[in-house]
């Protein structure tokens, strides 16, 4: 039992309060010793946490109890803390890789006028997301999940003078907030039913009252997984990841590839008591994980922004991650997570490095032959995306062979879901090379300055590490999930499995690098063009929701900007002020005309009266 | 008395401050400030005082901290009954706490008359602090009519370009409802003599009573239209985003902060209370009506282009979770209201007054002609983006537990009014944000230089970013103040409606 848990997240919390504390006013070296610093004293204790547990002859969960956050009659939410092998992994992904990343930031950033700023965001960042993979409640998941959300929109937002970075930090808070809002419903239906949110004991209580597929923890989990697919940019909710992109190269390294974009995956697998008992939320989950991987995949193909290659490929992963849920692969997808967050944070690191020697540039087409200029860009590139196409030996390969062999198993659908992995591994391997071969291969376009300091090296050689043996780590989840049926390992799909991203690579070499295969004929053929342009907009999913959603929205706030309420009251005022004025003009000191008006009064009432007396 | 005390020395202070005008014109503000620190100084004994008062209120013991009665018009049942439990010590606490903001936040605002300034401010608190602790409905009504006069001459003197307009809207919906309520207040005394035949204004006599179902519908439909006139709520808000945009700092700040609070208590105490089985028949009404608050005042705070007119929208917004809350019958959504109610206290009055402050730099409300004042002023940036994060309910902040619990007890109630709500989330983020952008974000075509926050605002923004933090991360002192007075009021309420809404959780 480690009761100094609660310093992990403290630490990066610490940080965040003495950098705002300081009202950027310390200097440079201590904004990045603070940053990173707080970032490594919570990677010690998270390695102490996790030797003492895995030191234990058979390691068993446990919880540690911070604080009551709130008691009241019939609702209680406390501040707990669950140590076992997945919140142990996660820690370890998001302090050793948000280490790294510090690292390569404190130089990246260097030259940045808000250095201390950024600084403290990140560092908020990493204590919420700690938060988030720590708590014991759901609640109090949903206070690290929303914490994780504001940060990625201060960071994307961070260089806000631009107004087009801030529109790109808008949509990505509001369109997870869709999200977030679905979990909120999913938790009160929850909680309703359950009378607790603490996550072991709703997964108790659960098993007590409902049948595997029953309405009620149906719907409940598919409103989590409305919340899941906000966070980790999903269909139908994908849309604001590549727009995210607007935030400084680290950023989307630390937060949109290795740790916050992952937080559904999390979520689904924290909750997987609830999702085994509602097995059509499952097979959504991997419905969804399976169109998406395809999606962005293509998408990958049409883009020309180095970054945004990288993002469409991390909607695509994590679509992987979804399939390996939803064919309860857990442990699998978990895996998937860990060499993800290693090999993307590399990528984006690596793409980062090419960025700042290109000054800010971010156009494939302008990029070429950077192989001899900038070495260990490339060779963290070509490490990198032989990963993520998962060649065989890399940490890639082992992840999502595991992924692919399940879904093979699996069975459901008929194969579609893994034809729809398989064509997404090989497209995969096609656009991730295609990235490679178009930026360091070729004659040179930009001309790059002085390659990065050494403090941006020594991270990205330890991720180009991590990337090739992170396939020989087990992540300690056997205790966490339900075990697995044994993969088999023999037949023919192991092989067809290994095979297809080689068939990726050899095509991108084709077309790309050697171009034997001519691509021009088809893009561009009227069809092609037309094509490309809807996968660069990643199947108009903007333009459609800009319409049906956007637009109107808009529309009403404008018309109605006056308040037609307000028109009421003032129409009211308007009758009561002619009223008065009507009977102002009666008033006109004439006597003639009031002797008429008396008369005539006279005249009606007896007329009235005698009507009435002699009928 | 403490309570008294309090209110005869905001009265006096008041006065002094008036007077004081005639010797310098910067005393009326220290007196003013003075009184206010000294009043909130008389309160805090109040808070390790033992509820030592148990009165029966309509069979449910209830606990009071302070409770004194004194006879005044005793041919009509008329008696002065100033209690204090522990929702009214937290009301007062905050009526307090604001009045000191607002003194700071108008501190180089006012230059003409300041004297009448402070004692309009002073007797607008006292006044507020009156509807908080009285339980006679008559000088309950005598404490309405008496908060409402200072604040009508705050917003008609030292308002902005339309003051009068403002001035005279607010004070006739006010009004207007006032009369609603003192027409119910009249029938519910006449008619309980009736059956009775004992002429009494005493809370205590009259919860518990029974009108017989038509008319107790529509008494509760007086006292209820008065209160939610006054939270505001969809269709009464139209006043509010006047009143707030035209009236001075000072004054938004105590309006957005307080006063809409007297309508949001006097429905937690009166209207529920009073005529539980009525309140029950309409409260799918009434939730629905907090619903649609939610959504149309986020659409429209969307839509405004002037700072203090997007924060006043905001509020009908907030002031709809409460409704929900209350009406949801339910003993977690009733504490989230009342959460929200101090959470969205602190939020909003610090919002004004950063409007305030902006205002008072560039001359305009007007958001089209700002954009990048981080530049210029960064400290102010941060803090504002931090009351725009707690406005828009992030957790970990007071605003959050508020809305949270709302829609958690809710639900158990109303899922289709807790999932419209629930939008709220949504469109709260899409008019924060998008103000956040307008005001401090892109790029300062003038390139304006201006003074960051002063130590003065300083003083008066850390307590409310304190006090949100405060609220979100540890919100439990507050839950355990109010819950004797919630759990009393939701005693009387379920005995008195068990059979008409069956079992409640």
């Amino acid at each position: 039992m480690a009761d100094y848990v609660f310093l992990i997240p403290l630490m990066p919390l610490i940080g965040f309060l003495l950098l705002v504390g300081t009202l950027g006013k310390l200097p440079r070296l201590w904004v990045g010793l603070i940053g990173a610093g707080s970032i490594a004293i919570a990677f010690m204790l998270v390695v102490l946490t996790g030797l003492e547990y895995l030191g234990q002859a058979d390691p068993t969960p446990y919880t540690v109890d911070i604080y009551t956050w709130m008691q009241l009659a019939g609702f209680t939410a406390n501040v707990s803390f669950l140590i076992d092998g997945l919140s142990l992994t996660m820690l370890s992904v998001i302090t050793g890789v948000g280490f790294l990343i510090h690292v390569y930031s404190a130089l990246f950033m260097w030259q940045d006028k808000d250095y201390s700023r950024f600084f403290s965001y990140m560092n908020l960042f990493v204590a919420a997301m700690l938060l988030l993979v720590l708590a014991d409640n759901l609640l109090v998941l949903f206070v690290g999940w929303e914490g994780v959300g504001l940060c990625s929109y201060l960071l994307v937002g961070f260089w806000h003078e631009e107004n087009a970075n801030g529109a790109a930090a808008r949509k990505a808070f509001v369109v997870t907030r869709v999200g977030d809002t679905a979990m909120a419903l999913g938790m009160f239906l929850l909680f309703v039913h359950l009378g607790t949110l603490d996550i072991q004991a709703m997964a108790a209580q659960a098993t007590q009252i409902w049948q595997p597929g029953d309405l009620i923890v149906t719907i409940a989990c598919l409103l989590l997984v409305g919340g899941a697919v906000g966070k980790s940019a999903q269909l139908p909710l994908q849309t604001w990841l590549p727009d995210a992109m607007a935030g400084p190269t680290p950023v989307s390294a630390l937060i949109h590839a290795a740790t916050m974009v992952t937080a559904g995956v999390y979520l689904i697998a924290r909750t997987h008591e609830l999702f085994l008992l509602a097995p059509a939320a499952l097979l959504t989950v991997a419905v969804i994980g399976a169109i998406t991987l395809l999606m962005a995949a293509f998408a990958a193909m049409a883009q020309t922004d180095i970054k945004r290659i990288l993002a469409y490929s991390t909607i695509s992963q994590i679509g992987y991650m979804f399939l390996a849920l939803g064919v309860g692969a857990w442990s699998s997808a978990i895996f998937h997570l860990m060499t993800h967050a290693f090999f993307k944070a590399l990528l984006f690191l690596a793409a980062g490095a090419v960025i700042y020697s290109l000054h800010h540039e971010h156009n494939i087409f302008r990029m070429g032959g950077l192989r001899k200029k900038l070495p260990v860009a490339f060779w963290s590139f070509v490490i990198g995306s032989a990963a993520l196409a998962a060649l065989p030996l890399t940490s890639g390969f082992y992840s999502k062979d595991l992924i692919l062999l399940a879904t093979y198993h699996h069975n459901a659908f008929g194969g579609w879901l893994l034809a729809a992995g398989m064509l997404g591994a090989l497209l995969t391997a096609i656009y991730s090379f295609r990235l490679v071969f178009i930026v360091f291969f070729g004659e040179v376009k930009t001309q790059p300055d002085a390659a990065a300091g050494k403090l941006m090296s020594i991270p990205l050689m330890i991720l180009s590490l991590l990337a090739i043996i992170g396939g020989w780590f087990t992540v300690p989840v056997e205790s966490v999930f339900p075990v697995a049926a044994e993969s088999d390992h023999t037949g023919l799909m192991p092989m067809i499995i290994a095979g297809v991203p080689i068939l990726g690579v050899l095509l991108a070499y084709l077309i790309y690098l050697k171009p034997v295969i001519p691509i021009s004929l088809f893009t561009q053929s009227a069809l092609g063009k037309q094509l490309i342009a809807f996968w660069y907009s990643h199947w108009a999913m903007d333009w459609i929701y800009d319409r049906l959603l956007v637009k109107p929205y808009c529309a009403v706030a404008a018309i109605n900007r006056k308040d037609i309420i307000d028109w009421f009251y003032n129409a009211v005022a308007d009758v009561l002020r002619s009223a008065h004025q009507y009977s102002t003009i009666s008033q006109s000191g004439q006597l003639r005309t009031y002797v008429a008006v008396i008369a005539a009064g006279l005249v009606l009432t007896l007329a009235v009266f005698l009507g009435i007396l002699i009928p | 008395m403490t309570v008294i005390e309090v209110m005869l020395l905001l009265f006096v202070g008041g006065v002094l401050a008036w007077l004081s005008q005639r010797w310098h014109s910067h005393w009326p503000k220290w007196i003013a400030l003075i009184t206010c620190v000294l009043s909130s100084v008389l309160m805090l004994p109040l808070y390790y005082q033992e509820s030592t008062t148990v009165l029966d209120l309509a069979g449910a013991p209830s606990y009071w901290i302070e409770y004194v009665q004194y006879s005044w018009i005793p041919r009509f049942g008329i008696s002065l009954i100033f209690a204090l439990d522990g929702l009214s010590l937290m009301m007062v606490s905050l009526t307090l706490f604001l009045g000191f903001v607002a003194i700071l936040s108008s501190w180089t605002e006012i230059s003409e008359r300041p004297g009448f300034f402070q004692f309009n401010l002073l007797w607008t608190l006292a006044g507020v602090i009156g509807v908080f602790s009285s339980l006679d409905l008559f000088l309950f009504f005598f404490f309405w009519e008496v908060m409402l006069i200072p604040m009508y001459f705050l917003i008609a003197i030292w308002g902005h370009e339309q003051r009068a307009y403002a001035a005279m809207k607010f004070f006739i919906f006010t009004q207007f409802s006032g009369l609603l309520m003192l027409v119910a207040i009249l029938t519910l005394v006449l008619v309980n003599a009736d059956q009775s035949g004992q002429l009494t204004f005493n809370y205590f006599e009259l919860v518990g009573h029974n009108l017989g179902s038509g008319l107790s519908l529509l008494v509760m439909l007086g006292f209820f239209i008065a209160f939610v006139v006054k939270l505001p709520a969809f269709p009464f808000h139209p006043w509010l985003p006047d009143a707030h945009t035209q009236a001075p700092t000072a004054a938004s700040v105590l309006l957005a902060g307080i006063l809409l609070k007297t309508g949001a208590y006097g429905l937690i105490r009166f209207t529920v209370p009073l005529f539980p089985e009525a309140s029950a028949t309409i409260a799918e009404v009434a939730m629905a009506l907090g619903a649609i608050s939610i959504i149309y005042g986020a659409i429209l705070a969307f839509a405004q282009t002037d700072f203090k007119r997007l924060v006043a929208y905001s509020s009908v917004s907030h002031m709809g979770f409460v409704l929900v809350g209350v009406y949801a019958f339910n003993a977690i959504a009733m504490k989230g209201a009342v959460m929200q109610m101090v959470a969205h206290g602190f939020s909003t009055a610090a919002l004004f007054m950063m409007a305030g402050a902006i205002q008072h730099r560039i001359h305009t409300r007007d958001m089209t002609l700002m954009g990048g004042l981080w530049q210029a002023m960064p400290k102010m940036g941060a803090v504002a983006l931090f009351f725009i994060v707690a406005s828009l309910g992030m957790p970990g902040l007071g605003n959050f537990v508020g809305e949270f619990l709302v829609l958690l007890g809710a639900f158990a109630s109303n899922v289709t009014i807790t999932a419209i709500a629930a939008i709220g989330l949504i469109t709260g983020a899409i008019y924060s944000l998008i103000a956040m952008q307008r005001v401090f974000q892109g790029s300062d075509s003038n390139k304006r230089t201006l003074s960051d926050l002063d130590s003065r605002e300083f003083t008066a923004l850390i307590p409310l970013i304190l006090g949100l933090i405060w609220l979100g991360v540890y919100p439990q002192p507050v839950f355990d103040l109010v819950d004797p007075a919630l759990a009393t009021l939701h005693q009387v309420v379920t005995g008195a409606t068990s059979q008409l809404i069956g079992n409640m959780p």
